[in-house]
């Protein structure tokens, strides 16, 4: 089986990559700096020429992008290709507000494709493998991404899409698909729906990979998943914006590989903009390097990650970019304390008496911001005793405010109650009026 | 021994308005008689405890509608329907050491009926039956 889908470019020496990288970005900016009013605009506002751009590290000078340029720019304003070379649109929903669309030439969808198709032999796929696709095909980027990088690599594609999960499962059992890609979520669910049916995913279907992405995880989850389903998880990274999901995993599962000569990653500090040295957290911005459509400079898309350089033990030269932590905007600051939703389900992942759903619910009493989480009390774990379950809710407050540092109240659900996601969770109410 | 444990039916219940009612339909739905039952609260939660006269059913039905369900055991006891009736039975298993963890009343049809959960169900009924205490079979219920 393959092992590298295109080892020229993903074994190329560092050294090259950089020199590659620095290429296509002093090309990219000569062309925007020509051809695109919005971004020649940005740039003089910024103050900053073509010329001044003399190394990778110059990339520094250049102005931000960010999500409301797309919105304010809708539907294609900034689009750089002529509208005749446009081979696709899709489209974002907007959850805060006018939804975005992005264009893609051909070329645009061929690095697209290639980048998933390195992704997923990456992580052990390839001719030979049945790789159900559960993530929403249509105008959401994730399920016709998957289904062409699956099909490049010569595997066999069961487009199953999001939704009816029991026909989810009986398809995985007799088309004996190998690997499902969707949210971690999802997958949860599948599980759920799978052992209510009496069907063990482990035992009695031939998956053995899940490519899971489109919302935030933990590496707790992860564990959980593994050993539940029996089968390994691998973490898939990317957004409409970058073009759709990109970058995953390889079998190190130790961060995802993003490939050199499609994309540069910066970790900047969140609030002071300036470069963070690798393994440091901070706000991830990335620059497209080779997209027509619709370039993406220096676009600051609100995760939050760190960066690890030097060759992989995978071979890959590329660099690496841990789990995502958190998001920008998604960060609660309670009582002054920042908060991300992925630390609350890294903790849940540790108290077995409760289930992996959760929802939190922030609210401003007084002066003083108050967090309420909600979680479902497992089955094995319900005592009839009310002791025993104020102590397990004790246990979840006791280590959520481990974790957070921050005082939080718990409040004990049915099971089932509270909302599943099939695509992006949304899990946090917040009631403040600010 | 075992002719005396009855077997309660135990549901984890939200404190919301609808909650019992819901638990209550699903019961009557399969014609399960409720005989006897008592909810405890918490801040936010609370355990439904219920004696009724099909448990396997009733753990079968709740359960399949997402409810949380237990089985816990449990004794009923003949009280003297008069002053001191309860003391009697409390006395009988404090001096055995036996924690009494909740309790609930049922009217029988002839005597005042406790139904107790204790911490240790064996020695509880062995105690009470060796100082003369009436305790009712699990037959008369289940
Ligand atoms: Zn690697």
């Amino acid at each position: 089986m393959t092992r590298i889908w295109d080892p020229r470019i993903e074994e190329m020496p560092v050294a090259d990559l950089k020199k590659l990288q620095y290429k296509l970005l002093k090309t990219l900016v000569y062309r925007l700096y020509s051809f695109s009013p919005f971004y020649h605009e940005r740039m003089k506002e910024q103050g900053v020429h073509p010329d001044e751009i003399n190394s990778l590290e110059d990339i520094t000078k250049l102005p931000f992008m960010y999500k409301s340029d797309l919105r304010d720019n809708y539907p294609d304003r900034i689009f750089t290709a002529h509208r005749d070379d446009l081979v696709r649109y899709h489209v974002s929903s907007g959850t805060t507000g006018k939804p975005t669309v992005v264009g893609y030439t051909q070329n645009d969808l061929n690095n697209w494709t290639s980048s998933l198709a390195r992704a997923l032999v990456s992580c052990g796929l390839g001719r030979g493998d049945v790789i159900q696709v559960s993530y929403g095909y249509g105008l959401f980027t994730g399920g016709l991404g998957l289904h062409y990088g699956a099909e490049k690599i010569g595997a066999t594609v069961l487009p199953t899409s999001v939704g009816n999960t029991e026909r989810q499962i009986e398809l995985m059992q007799d088309l004996n698909s190998t690997a499902i890609a969707c949210t971690p979520s999802y997958l949860l669910h599948i599980g759920e729906v799978a052992e209510e049916m009496g069907v063990s995913i482990r035992d009695e279907t031939s998956l053995r990979v899940g490519i899971l992405g489109a919302e935030p995880w933990s590496e707790n989850m992860r564990k959980r998943i593994e050993d539940w389903l029996g089968i390994r998880a691998y973490d898939i990274y990317g957004t409409s914006e970058l073009s759709g999901p990109m970058f995953c995993e390889c079998t190190e599962q130790n961060g995802f590989h993003v490939w050199g000569d499609l994309a540069y990653v910066e970790i900047l500090d969140p609030e002071t903009g300036e470069p963070l040295p690798p393994g440091e957290k901070g706000e991830m911005v990335i620059t497209m390097l080779q997209k027509e459509a619709l370039p993406m400079i220096r676009y600051r898309i609100g995760d939050i990650s760190s960066i690890e350089e030097g060759v992989c033990a995978c071979g890959r030269t590329h660099p690496r970019i841990q789990r995502i932590s958190g998001r920008v905007d998604d960060m609660l600051i309670i009582r002054g304390i920042n908060v991300f939703p992925s630390q609350i389900e890294y903790a849940l992942m540790g108290v077995p008496e409760v289930g992996r759903h959760f929802m939190i619910i922030v609210d401003r009493k007084g002066a003083l911001d108050e967090m309420l989480v909600q979680v479902e009390v497992s089955g094995e774990a319900f005592s009839d005793k009310i002791t025993d379950l104020m102590g397990i809710r004790r246990k979840v407050e006791h280590r959520l405010r481990n974790t957070l540092n921050v005082a939080v109240s718990v409040e004990l659900v049915e099971p089932g109650s509270l909302p599943r996601f099939e695509s992006k969770a949304k899990r946090v109410i917040d009631r403040r009026r600010l | 021994m075992d002719t005396y444990v009855i077997r309660q039916v135990s549901v984890f219940s939200e404190n919301r308005p609808g909650r019992l009612a819901a638990i209550a339909r699903a019961l009557q739905d399969e014609k399960i008689n409720i005989l006897a039952f008592s909810i405890a609260e918490a801040d936010g939660f609370g355990v439904v405890r219920a004696l009724v006269d099909r448990p396997d059913r009733a753990f079968e039905r709740l359960g399949s509608l997402g409810f949380n369900v237990a089985f816990t055991d449990v004794i009923a006891v003949k009280m003297r329907d008069e002053p001191g009736g309860l003391y009697e039975i409390a006395r009988i298993l404090g001096d055995a050491q036996i924690n009494i963890e909740y309790s609930y009343a049922y009217s029988g049809k002839e005597a005042a009926i406790i139904i107790l959960r204790v911490d240790d169900v064996q020695s509880a009924i062995q105690v009470l039956l060796e100082r003369g205490a009436g305790i009712m079979e699990s037959s008369a219920f289940q």
